[in-house]
């Protein structure tokens, strides 16, 4: 109760703060840092609103050093940043010329360690770059089908254990441009409170209906789906063409994991279809990294659209679509990306097919298994101990994705910088991507990191969490005891 | 009138009807107008909102069992054109090889042969010795690289624009531009032969669209008349509502250019601002390939965005806004495509650093792709049955069929033969 007083407190010192000084600057007492208009076009109507970009100007600007932090060599366990220091309060930055060396990163999505710059994954990509030159230079299709691409495809449909697949050359854009594809007017789209800007850019452009259940709540989900089909359009009453259910996999700004099992149960019974996201749960769970399907232990062939990203466990970029044949051939002819976007980058797709291989152990090592045994054991490791220490994490006990609460405003910015000093890279979010009391920092764990790697990194936080007085919790665990297979463990705030 | 208690009850009914007789007559009959309305109130029947109709939960499982979807995908018949991709082996540049026949290539965008150059090739080898292929994570997170950041610097350079953002993919780039600017009640004038991404950008901001008709200023001068004395009758509404104009440099669909002087002319006349997509145009017009802006001798302040991607001259993957840093920096936070979608490789940021270094370099081969492009448009004039549509100097045309024969269908049979041929 006292923390989310304190950081209603915090929020209303700032928002009071902001307005003094916008006062301020309107009456030129202090100087404007923004960049301004052009004198020509000053009697154009402004181009922003001067309330849009208040939280922006005010709050943002205190803590932006914690986000946009360039980098300079590969994403892996340890990482080299660019320093960068700045003199007028964030408003701009200047780069010292200095590198700081082995920063430990906890904030790139990179589960199964694949983002290497040696090894065989970087060496199959660098021979078919020198083959094929990086671009394509055409949409798919036209002269944009390489052989490649071909390969690739078939490679996931086996891998996922579906008929057949489709990839395409930005996660993001698979989203918004397959589902306007399958759905349009006169369906319904129930999705998920917490979905990625993506799936919601995706059901906008589609112009189907929009209804939103809260988040992996199954009562509310079963309720829409009656209140459907029951009642069926909301003024024509005719029935619904289609209903399409819009899930991820693992919630990126949660940590939690989809109640798969329910969800498909419900989709059986009221004859709906199943669109699943596994941007980052796809390489992360499950025995052998197939995703949340595998995790637990369910038929491919009962999620009718499963979608994913090759960006966080394969260390490339793009995404993918699989499912059955009758789908992939009718959106290879009637997706917007593959008639209007390029395709994928050839050495791009080598490294997906190489580091597919690998986790499917068909390169002949064990490589890849190790490396999702090690995540998994990351993962338990990492959040027993964090919640032995009494911090608040949400999300799942075996989801990579580890949710700090921080709670107040003031500690955003403080965490991301105490940690920085320590060498130590965490990713904090606050408003806009979390509702506005529940400012986190969030920790991506990896198969490169070690046991050392990770002990050294529990010890800052822990040292941190002291100084700033980070650990909320009432409930504390007691150290080795064995927990059975708990389902979205949320801690309670004090209220 | 406040009954307050008198002295004996007698005495205030005297009073009470002394003032009753006193008062105005209309007094009276609004109180009596008042009085019958609250006893048709009380005693009519009441109205439900919605006709909930209760069902019983037995009537409910019915209707559920009922119920029949449409199948998620209609069938698509196995002979449907674009279901079978011509699949090309080995890099495609200018031979290529599709569906195992060697072939010249007409149809890649690869204006300016990058895709095969060795300097590029070797620049995207030192970046992925560097840096591994994926950036694992968006901009803000830790996907910024230092490559970025070069690559953001030296177009803005070579724009000559204060600053530039890069987002990882072609299409999402305008696709995202136009919506983080033009929300809902704003206008935006568009062409009517705009490309596909433009229209999707246009879809996701809600905003109002008007379309003119493709190239013609007569058409969007009347459109801006009509809007500004729509403006006039609500001048409050006016000074907020912000309006655009969308043009492309090279129109993929039609192959000509825009008359951006005129655009321009308009535009301060009517104070609108302009958002150029400058994808076909990047590389191919201007002295020194610096699109549209120099080819009609523009000062490139004048526009307020120009979106272009990198796919078609720079041979990379990607897209990048440039404009000044007032109109750039509010995609930064506000761009879908870029806030949260994964950065781009940094090889495929190197390769086009490095091609752009070679285009900065080499100035004369726009002038070897524009007098290729009159070459081939002064050959292809003459044949029979077909007609070309596009410019001169464009690397893009367009080859219709004169007459048609009749149905859709088989026009795009008889183009496919002259394809497949």
């Amino acid at each position: 109760m006292l923390v989310a007083v304190l950081t209603y407190v915090g929020y209303g010192v700032l928002t009071l703060f902001g307005y003094l000084r916008d006062f301020l600057r309107q009456w030129k007492i202090e100087k404007c840092q923004n960049a301004t208009e052009r004198e020509e076009q000053k009697d154009f109507v402004p181009l922003y609103q001067d309330f849009e970009n208040f939280y922006t100007r005010n709050l943002y600007m205190r803590i932006r050093d914690s986000w946009n932090r360039p980098i300079c060599s590969v994403p892996g366990a340890k990482v080299d940043m660019m320093e960068r220091v700045s003199h007028d309060y964030n408003w701009t930055f200047m780069y010292t010329g200095r590198v700081i060396k082995d920063i430990i990163n906890m904030g790139s999505y990179n589960y199964l360690g694949f983002a290497q710059n040696t090894g065989a994954c970087q060496e199959a990509a660098a021979k078919v770059l020198s083959q094929y030159g990086a671009g394509v230079c055409s949409t798919r299709q036209e002269m944009g089908n390489l052989d490649k691409h071909e390969e690739l495809e078939k490679l996931i449909a086996r891998f996922l254990g579906v008929e057949s697949a489709m990839a395409y050359g930005m996660g993001f854009a698979t989203n918004s441009m397959n589902i306007p594809a399958l759905v349009g007017k006169g369906c319904l789209i129930l999705s998920d409170e917490l979905n990625h800007a993506s799936l919601v850019l995706g059901a906008r452009l589609s112009g189907a209906t929009i209804r939103i259940f809260k988040h992996n709540n199954m009562q509310s989900l079963e309720k829409l789906l009656k209140d459907a089909i029951v009642h069926g359009q909301p003024r024509t009453r005719r029935p619904w063409k289609k209903i399409l259910i819009l899930v991820e996999g693992i919630y990126s700004m949660e940590g939690s994991i989809v109640r798969l099992p329910e969800v498909i149960a419900l989709k059986k019974k009221y004859k709906s279809y199943l669109y699943l996201d596994e941007a980052h749960s796809i390489g992360a769970l499950g025995p052998s990294g197939r995703g949340v399907v595998e995790y637990f232990g369910l038929n491919p062939e009962d999620v009718d659209v499963m979608m994913g990203t090759f960006t966080k466990s394969f260390g490339a970029a793009g995404g993918y679509i699989g499912g059955k044949k009758e789908l992939i051939d009718y959106l290879r002819t009637y997706s917007h990306s593959a008639v209007y976007a390029a395709s994928l980058s050839p050495p791009v797709v080598e490294q997906i097919i190489t580091s597919m291989k690998c986790i499917m152990g068909e390169d002949g090592s064990t490589f890849g298994k190790e490396c999702v045994q090690q995540l998994a054991e990351n993962t338990r490791y990492f959040r027993r101990r964090l919640k032995e220490m009494g911090f608040i994490i949400y999300g799942n006990e075996d989801s990579p994705v580890v949710p700090l609460m921080l709670y107040m405003p003031a500690k955003i910015g403080a965490f991301g910088r105490e940690m920085l000093k320590r060498n130590i890279g965490v990713v904090v979010v606050g408003f806009p991507a979390t509702p506005i009391i529940e400012s986190r920092a969030r920790f991506c764990l990896s198969a490169a990191h070690t046991k050392e790697i990770l002990d050294t990194a529990l010890k800052e936080i822990s040292e941190v969490g002291d100084l700033l007085q980070l650990k909320y919790s009432r409930h504390r665990l007691v150290p080795l005891l064995d927990r059975p297979f708990d389902e979205t463990t949320y801690e309670e705030t004090e209220d | 009138m406040a009954a307050a208690v008198g002295v004996g009850q007698q005495w205030v009914l005297v009073e009470m009807v002394q003032a009753f007789y006193e008062a105005p007559a209309y007094h009276l009959i609004l109180e009596g107008i008042l009085i019958l309305w609250i006893i048709r109130l009380l005693f009519s029947k009441t109205y439900k909102l919605q006709e909930r109709s209760d069902l019983t939960p037995k009537e409910k499982e019915e209707l559920i069992e009922e119920w029949q979807p449409e199948p998620l995908v209609p069938p698509v018949s196995k002979d449907h054109p674009a279901l079978n991709y011509n699949i090309v082996s080995g890099p495609p540049t200018h031979k290529i090889t599709v569906n195992d026949k060697e072939c010249i290539n007409f149809a890649s965008f690869n204006f300016l042969g990058l895709l095969d150059n060795e300097k590029v090739k070797n620049a995207a080898q030192a970046s992925l010795k560097k840096y591994g292929v994926g950036t694992c994570g968006p901009r803000g997170f830790y996907g910024t690289f230092d490559v970025h950041l070069e690559l953001e610097e030296r177009l803005a350079k070579f724009m000559r624009t204060e600053e530039a953002i890069i987002y990882s993919y072609g299409f999402a780039t305008i696709a995202s531009a136009i919506p983080a600017y033009s929300k809902r009640g704003d206008i935006v004038f568009v062409d009517e032969a705009a490309c596909f991404a433009i229209q999707k950008g246009l879809q996701a901001s809600r905003s109002n669209i008007k379309l003119f008709k493709h190239n013609d200023m007569v058409d969007l001068e009347r459109l801006l008349k009509e809007q500004e004395s729509e403006d006039q009758k609500n001048p409050r509404k006016a000074r907020v509502t912000r309006r655009f104009i969308v043009v492309e440099g090279l129109y993929m669909n039609t192959g000509d250019v825009c008359p951006l002087p005129e655009l321009i002319k308009l535009k301060y006349k009517y104070k609108v601002r302009i958002f150029l997509e400058e994808s076909l145009s990047f590389g191919v017009l201007g002295e020194h390939g610096r699109g549209i802006t120099e080819h009609f001798g523009i000062n490139i302040d004048d526009i307020d965005l120009i979106s272009a991607n990198m796919e078609n001259s720079l041979a990379s993957i990607g897209g990048f806004c440039c404009g000044r840093s007032f109109v750039i920096d509010h995609q930064r936070l506000s761009g879908q495509g870029y806030c949260f979608s994964a950065s781009l490789p940094p090889l495929l940021a190197a390769a086009a650093i490095e091609a752009l270094n070679i285009m900065e370099d080499n100035p004369d081969i726009f002038q070897t792709l524009q007098g290729k492009c009159k070459r081939i448009h002064r050959a292809l004039q003459g044949i029979s049955g077909l007609k070309l549509v596009g410019e001169s100097f464009s690397p893009a045309l367009h080859l219709q069929l004169e007459e048609s024969c009749g149905s859709r269908e088989n026009d795009v049979k008889l183009l496919k033969r002259v394809v497949d041929y």
